[in-house]
């Protein structure tokens, strides 16, 4: 219970995927110009995000790791090659699936995500989340916290950053810094700001 | 096609549209891999072989492909160049290619190869996209490279592992500065280009949201 603990903490605010691996920054800096927005985005993120990991990390343990598909009889296959195009298939399929169900089933909440589904399967933190689990050889159960919290981290900063943008927009910036220019920096503050967790060891 | 216009598909992503501080796009793998120059240059090299053939590929097959399934035909194409690259990577350069960790794999989701093949492959000839795609590439190398640069010679007083700066730790005369190696760093050096650049290209201004009144006083009130 404790690892898993450290596990999610670990991801949530020292290894947070938008802070510190800089995962995900082109909708990190273009939908980040509300909050309500940016909240409804971070949710989106979540949502995929502790779906693909769990789905991603079978696929990577019974098929494609060396050896993986000895209960098949193939003990000394290695199809880790196949990983890149398997993974971003299963991730587009999994946001098209939640796409339809929600719209069928969920119709208030479509309302509400729905427009930032699509944007989500291009989205690196999704698939960098993914080949993170893969590089460190996450266990099954280890997958799904990984996947929650490192949702979770990029929700927290894009929620971060559209609160400092929504107050920046009344103050004075140089013209030539307007818009993207000032949000560079101010997010460079911010991953300032969670460098100092990089020292906690739980 | 004209030799001039050739020149301006290739060159114009350069300075005048930026694929990273005007497009606003796979600004991820330019902010993380860019602390040492060698890294960098591999990412660019990576990217930019991605992106040409990718548009190469697609505009190929551009007219066979129905609209509603263009998506996943560009991924699967952009995902066989990933893997491709990825493994030469691994075969040519293992040691070298360590440090990139997934963000060799990220190509496939840079908003780049995405954006590039979904604006300009999907409606113009195979040779002309092709040419975009490099020309972009170029593009985004050329922010990558200036960062790196920066980032290494002023950070570790080395370009390439070589040693130009001479350390004070090692008896020269050169103090470091640490914070340059560290991820944030990035953020405020992409600021500064993206200040510098628009200073000298005023056009590429992005308009304020609310226009901050400069005080006249009323006289004719009274």
């Amino acid at each position: 219970m404790e690892h898993y603990l450290n596990l999610a903490i670990r991801s949530l605010f020292i290894e947070n995927l938008a802070l510190s691996f800089f995962l995900g920054m082109c909708t990190f800096l273009a939908i980040s110009k509300k909050i309500e927005t940016a909240i409804g985005l971070g949710i989106a993120v979540i949502a995929v995000q502790s779906l693909t990991m769990p789905l991603n990390n079978l696929l990577f343990q019974y098929v494609l790791k060396p050896g993986a598909l000895a209960w098949a009889g193939l003990p000394d296959t290695d199809l880790s090659f196949l990983g890149l195009i398997l993974y971003i298939g299963v991730i587009a399929a999994t946001v098209q699936i939640l796409e339809m169900t929600l719209d069928k089933y969920v119709p208030a909440l479509y309302n509400a995500l729905g427009i930032f589904l699509p944007l989500i399967t291009v989205n690196c933190a999704i698939l960098g989340g993914t080949l993170f689990m893969v590089e460190r050889d996450y266990t099954f159960p280890e997958a799904c916290v990984y996947g929650v919290s490192s949702g979770a981290s990029w929700a927290l900063a894009i929620a971060l950053l559209a609160g400092v943008r929504e107050k920046l927009k009344y103050s004075d910036v140089p013209p030539a810094l307007q818009g993207l220019g000032i949000t560079f920096i101010s997010s460079g503050l911010l991953a300032f700001g969670f460098m100092a967790f990089s020292g906690i060891q739980l | 096609m004209s030799e001039v216009s050739i020149k301006k598909i290739v060159t114009e992503p350069i300075a005048d549209n930026n694929p990273i501080i005007l497009q606003v796009l796979g600004i991820c793998s330019a902010l993380a891999v860019t602390s040492r120059l060698e890294t960098a240059l591999i990412m660019c090299v990576g990217l930019t072989t991605v992106t040409a053939f990718s548009n190469l590929f697609y505009s190929m097959v551009r007219n066979f492909i129905p609209g509603s399934i263009r998506i996943i035909a560009q991924m699967t194409i952009a995902a066989t160049l990933v893997i491709l690259v990825d493994q030469t990577l691994k075969a040519v350069a293992y040691e070298a290619s360590k440090p990139l960790s997934v963000f060799v794999g990220l190509i496939l989701t840079n908003c780049i190869v995405m954006g590039r093949l979904e604006a300009y492959a999907q409606s113009n000839p195979p040779i002309p996209a092709f040419l975009d795609g490099l020309g972009n590439g170029l593009g985004y190398s050329a922010i990558l490279v200036a960062l790196a640069t920066f980032r290494e010679l002023f950070g570790s007083g080395k370009l390439f592992g070589f040693e130009i700066l001479p350390l004070v730790t090692d008896g020269g005369w050169y103090t470091p500065n640490g914070l340059l190696l560290l991820p944030p760093s990035a953020f405020f050096l992409i600021g500064m280009i993206i200040w510098i650049i628009r200073t000298w290209k005023p056009q590429q201004v992005e308009r304020p949201d609310f226009k901050i009144q400069s005080g006249q006083p009323h006289v004719d009130a009274h």
